[in-house]
């Protein structure tokens, strides 16, 4: 069974997906972390893949992906990187990056080494469904699953074209906005969820601006799973201390999303 | 009829932009072809381009710059001469319509030299629209006068202080207001850039320009031109020049990129002549971009060139060989600079200097019975420190 897949079937199980940069603060700290996050409690990591203009993403993971370039890392550094990983942990591993840098790369070389490198999906934010038949084609075949965005501001129709195309499962920017920790969900979280859900069979995940166990606990109640990234690299920049702070912190989004009441 | 109905210029455009972003466009492109079929739309354009802007922009006998150049008859295309001092107001007025048309009063635009912010900041002034204007740290040292002048109009500015600090940097901001944003606010783009469908309006909006050229010229010497040369960073001012002559087959088509410090260094802002295929900022064109494909930062004398991209529509033009592109160093536009000073009295911007200077090379080598329109894209009162510093820089 597909390894993403196999994460939504195990039953009465939400699913927690960290998001990391690749070399932020560093290399070695990337390799560190993931099993760190693995151990705690996560049941997917995505590995960013820096790009020089982030532009869906908020000040926390632009830094990031700034100093990730100074540090040096490239989409070939970042693969033997999620190699080295995905022999290290048993939880599934993404990439999440701009198109720009995979079609750069090359949309059927870079599918076979996400394959090889032992990565299992592929999260692209400037790339809709209308956009994505090549690289559609080229992950399909090598067995990487392409995820796709729905937006709040996203139509029953597009939900439908999503939901026609995204594999693994469908990720929710829950917020219109772009990525960053937030005080609140949005109020309109409840409904966009269920509108996507009416229609779409597949998993759905929300993600963009949930960084504590209670608005974890709150997704968990009406998705399959919930995505966190901001909070964790805004807990990496310190990294002596934050190595515990950050465990803790991932316990608890598990404990929390494991309470909620269905 | 390009583009087609994905936003596609042969295998350039399209939409490579966050999902929240995809239904707005949608909307704004089902706004501009209702807009597109309802003259009582291009009246109100037509009225305020003559009334506000002070279009038709003369066309001007360039005579002493030609006896200067000693070759071909050089007109220039008078856009500094329009309201704000650029070509910019064009477009700045027409989508200034559309979003009043569509119900969406918060205006969000990026610039660089400045032009674009302040052609947007009169037009939201004169429509009674709120007006905030991204601008790199860079660009807000360099084109200061512009900062101001956005201000007294009402316009906020925002500095841009990631990445290279200039126009790159600046749209990556506007895009995150606007996904943010993304019900209320329009965002009024600058150039042939972007996603589907800024690269059709604007270039509707610039064609103004290539129009008005049409009948001055046959009204002042009988013939369509032999040459017309534009700069090309973004790419508006010469989208608006070219289109309506594409299909004029002995009408040769120039595009002039910012060749910085020289095409053989990484400072320049050469994107069509040094770039590859990319994606940036929503669409897929030329881009300069490293072996990872991360964007380089570029350089140009002109903020306004000084652009890592360029419209999918010019991508699509080089490769099929109809408009023909170069580049013209940051010295040799000076030099155009001076010379459109010296001889005809006439300060243009510094983007405009780059058409200018290669016009002048052109002219030198051909014959006096040529005519070249050189888009004259905006006046140089901006760049004056600049070009102060540049020149006492050689002393």
């Amino acid at each position: 069974m597909n390894q993403i897949a196999s994460v939504f079937r195990r039953p009465g199980h939400k699913a927690l997906i960290a998001y990391v940069t690749v070399g932020y603060p560093s290399i070695e700290a990337t390799l560190e972390v993931v099993p760190i996050l693995a151990g705690n409690g996560c049941d997917i990591v995505e590995l960013g893949i820096p790009f020089s203009d982030p532009l869906a993403d908020g000040a926390t993971i632009q830094k990031a992906s700034f100093q990730a370039l100074q540090n040096g890392v490239t989409p070939l550094i970042c693969l033997d990187i999620a190699a080295q990983l995905s022999r290290r942990v048993s939880i599934p591993l993404m990439f999440m990056t701009y198109f720009n840098p995979v079609l750069s790369y090359g949309l059927e070389k870079f599918s076979r080494d996400c394959a090889s490198a032992g990565i299992h999906g592929l999260i692209v934010p400037d790339l809709p469904p209308e956009e994505g038949t090549e690289l559609e084609a080229a992950t399909r075949k090598h067995g990487i699953d392409l995820v796709y965005l729905l937006a709040p501001t996203s139509t029953d129709e597009r939900i439908h074209l999503v939901a026609s195309q995204s594999r693994g499962f469908i990720y929710l920017v829950s917020i219109t906005g772009v990525t960053g920790a937030r005080n609140a969900l949005s109020p309109d979280l409840g409904a966009f969820v269920a509108r996507v859900k009416k229609i779409a069979s597949q998993p759905v995940c929300v993600g963009f601006g949930i960084s504590t166990p209670e608005q974890a606990r709150q997704v968990a109640e009406i998705a399959d799973g919930v995505i966190v990234g901001s909070r964790i690299i805004q807990l990496m920049e310190t990294r002596n201390e934050a190595m515990t702070e950050l465990s803790d912190f991932i316990r608890d989004l598990r404990s929390a999303i494991d309470s909620r009441r269905d | 009829m390009l583009p087609d109905e994905r936003g596609y210029f042969g295998s350039y455009g399209g939409r490579f932009v966050p999902e929240t972003l995809v239904p707005v466009l949608d909307e704004l492109t089902a706004a501009y072809q209702q807009c597109q079929a309802d003259s009582t739309f291009w009246d109100e354009f037509e009225s305020l381009s003559r009334d506000y802007s002070g279009r038709p922009t003369a066309l001007y006998y360039a005579r002493k710059m030609s006896e200067r150049c000693g070759g071909a008859r050089i007109f220039l295309k008078r856009e500094d001469l329009a309201h704000t001092g650029a070509h910019k107001i064009n477009n700045a007025l027409g989508q200034g319509l559309l979003a009043r048309r569509m119900g969406k009063h918060r205006i969000i635009a990026e610039t660089g030299a400045g032009q674009h912010g302040v052609a947007t900041a009169a037009v939201c002034a004169m429509l009674g629209l709120q007006c905030i204007v991204y601008m790199g740290e860079e660009d807000m040292r360099r084109q200061s006068p512009n900062v101001f002048r956005m201000k007294l109009m009402g316009a906020e500015v925002r500095p841009v202080s990631s990445g290279s600090r200039t126009l790159k940097d600046a749209i990556n901001e506007a895009i995150r207001d606007w996904v943010t944003n993304a019900r209320d606010t329009y965002y009024l783009l600058g150039s042939v850039v972007g996603p589907h469908p800024y690269t059709v309006m604007v270039r509707d909006f610039q064609s103004v320009i290539g129009k008005e050229v049409r009948w001055q010229i046959l009204e002042k010497t009988g013939r369509l031109p032999h040459h017309i040369v534009a700069c090309v960073g973004g790419g508006s001012n010469a989208i608006g020049i070219f289109y309506p002559f594409l299909n004029d087959r002995n009408v040769g088509l120039i595009g002039v990129e910012a060749g910085g410090r020289g095409l053989e260094t990484v400072e320049h802002a050469a994107s069509l002549m040094a770039g590859r295929v990319g994606v940036l900022h929503g669409a897929k064109s030329y881009v300069l971009q490293d072996d990872q494909g991360q964007i380089r930062e570029t350089h140009s004398i002109s903020a306004g060139l000084d652009y890592p991209g360029v419209g999918p529509e010019h991508s699509y033009l080089k490769d099929i060989g109809r408009v023909r592109y170069l580049a013209v160093n940051d010295d040799e536009a000076l030099a155009g600079f001076q010379l459109l000073c010296q001889t005809e009295g006439i300060i243009p911007a510094l983007e405009s200097a780059h058409a200018v200077a290669y016009a002048a090379r052109l002219a030198s080598s051909v014959d006096k019975e040529q005519i070249i329109v050189v888009n004259l894209s905006g006046r140089g009162d901006k760049d004056l420190n600049i070009v102060t510093e540049a020149l006492e820089g050689d002393k």
